[in-house]
């Protein structure tokens, strides 16, 4: 087996903290359009479709992978250390897709529309990285 | 007015080389200019457009390239959105020069990729920056965004990986009749099933090669192109668009050759039947697929089959990339500039073996970046003037 990927730590500016902060305490904060109501992904300070003012929820953690592949080759650490691994878009039930790691099975057993649920590798910098495994 | 039939490629010139450990990429650049000057018969000292991108060009490159050239031009673009930037500058260098802000623009474009060894598919970490940082904790490769695209194209229509691996076979049988082209010795379906996975699907004989080299295009107005050496190829269409992941909902099978060839079609006047030749950037045997699919050339699922029995071959009804691609000619790190090269020289019937024959209209599509996660496209029409 592979090693887990120790993923690089995410950097982040005031647009962004409130969603890594939210993966350090192991949630998964999205944005809606407190106007027009889009969910959007990935933050920033106004709605991207009409400029209207934002609010902040909590999202299920569930979703389903839309696409995916096997890395079998990264030559830059620590992904090198880590192949094969599974990268992925996750569609969640609140309907953003968000780039991801597939985690906690076999890389063959990954299946577009396969039922995922979201886990957070935290670090010391108070931040959380979701990555997704079979619900 | 429109910009369409008004502005001319007058001259070009590929670098021959695939390996140059010995020359700086402006040093190549250098060699192509001189090269496309010779081609039309300018002098460098009537060029005062420069257009420019490169792996190592940073924010002021296009500046410290006009040093190096010793060039003083008054329109300047080092317009960078990825590996179709060249294609772009065309389309660019055609609104400058109609406008009247320049008459002759010089595109080039020069890497040594290969003697570097850059690792560009699966060795190009992610960048270190906020937006960066909804990417770069997974390992993002380059192949792997492609593959991503592959993986759900393969899903919604049932697309093999013999099917891709044809495009990869037909794109290595051009490249025996280009002598300049790095991989020439024939391939079969199987070779590629078979080569090693890279990022599943996508095998390494799906992947683009990594080689030295350049390249360098001279446009022009029509009416001047007509007094210079070579016949012109005008500008008939060109658009340009992106894709990113909006607002987290991407349509990974709808990419951004739909917009840009639309756009292009529509500008040129003419129709898909039309087109003698296809230039499309082959950095993968997906991006090929899906590009065809998004041009319009066939419906959306039906890539598959349309790659399938030679219709992409030099003998095919629709003849794409003689000179082998980027799977085997050549491409050093960016490639769109050997697009619009090609067919420039095949709208000329300049290219020997591998000449489509009475050759009248060619599209050339490049796409840059990263196709499942943030891409260009620029789409060119051209015709023989």
């Amino acid at each position: 087996m592979a090693k887990e990927i120790e993923h690089p730590r995410p950097v982040a500016d005031w647009e962004t903290r409130g969603y890594w902060e939210g993966a350090g305490r192991h949630e998964l904060v999205l944005q809606r359009c407190k106007r027009c109501g889009s969910v959007q992904h990935r933050p920033r300070a106004q709605c991207a479709k009409c400029f209207g003012p934002i609010e902040h929820f909590v999202a299920s953690g569930r979703g389903t992978v839309y696409t995916f592949t096997v890395t079998e080759q990264n030559q830059v650490p620590p992904f090198r250390d880590a192949v094969p691994y599974v990268l992925a878009y996750v569609e969640l039930e609140e309907g953003p897709r968000l780039l991801t790691n597939v985690v906690g099975c076999p890389p063959d057993e990954v299946r577009i529309g396969l039922p995922v649920r979201a886990e957070f590798r935290t670090g010391a910098d108070g931040f959380g990285v979701p990555v997704f495994r079979p619900a | 007015m429109t910009l369409s039939r008004q502005v001319a490629i007058a001259g070009v010139f590929e670098h021959p080389t695939r390996w140059a450990p010995d020359k700086t990429e402006f040093q190549i650049m250098a060699e192509c200019a001189r090269g496309a000057l010779e081609d039309c018969g300018l002098e460098l000292r009537d060029v005062d457009g420069l257009f420019a991108a490169s792996m190592s060009m940073g924010a002021m490159g296009v500046v410290s390239l006009a040093e190096y050239l010793n060039l003083k031009p008054r329109h300047l673009d080092g317009t960078n959105i990825g590996g179709s930037s060249f294609v772009a500058h065309v389309s660019h260098a055609a609104a400058a020069i109609h406008a009247g802000l320049c008459e002759v623009a010089l595109i080039l474009y020069g890497s040594t990729a290969a003697s570097n060894a850059l690792a560009i598919g699966t060795g190009m970490g992610g960048g270190r920056d906020a937006g960066a940082s909804f990417v770069s904790p997974y390992g993002l490769t380059t192949v792997g965004s492609y593959a991503l695209v592959a993986q759900r194209h393969m899903h919604v229509y049932g697309t093999t990986s013999a099917q891709l691996a044809e495009i990869a076979v037909t794109m290595r049988r051009h490249a025996g009749l280009n002598p300049n082209a790095k991989m020439r010795k024939p391939i079969t379906v199987d070779d590629v099933l078979s080569s090693r996975m890279i990022s599943r699907p996508l095998h390494l004989l799906d992947c683009c090669i990594i080689s030295d080299g350049g390249g360098a295009v001279i446009v022009t107005s029509a009416e001047r192109a007509r007094d210079l050496k070579k016949r012109p190829v005008l500008l008939l269409g060109c658009g340009e668009a992106v894709c990113h992941q909006e607002v987290g909902a991407p349509d990974l099978l709808s990419i951004a050759a739909k917009q840009s060839g639309a756009q292009a079609f529509r500008m040129a006047g003419v129709s898909h039947d039309d087109v003698d030749l296809c230039m499309i950037y082959d950095s993968f045997t997906i991006t090929v697929l899906a590009t065809l699919e998004n041009l319009g050339f066939c419906k959306p699922g039906e890539g598959g089959a349309f790659v399938s029995g030679g219709r992409i071959g030099l003998s095919g009804a629709l003849p794409l990339n003689p000179d082998g691609g980027g799977l085997s000619s050549n491409h050093p790190g960016m490639r769109g500039i050997f697009l619009v090269i090609e067919a420039t020289k095949q709208l000329r019937g300049e290219c020997g073996e591998r000449q489509v024959l009475d050759a009248s209209i060619a599209l050339a599509h490049g796409t840059g970046g990263t196709l499942g996660v943030a891409h260009s496209g620029a789409t060119l029409v051209l015709g023989r003037g």
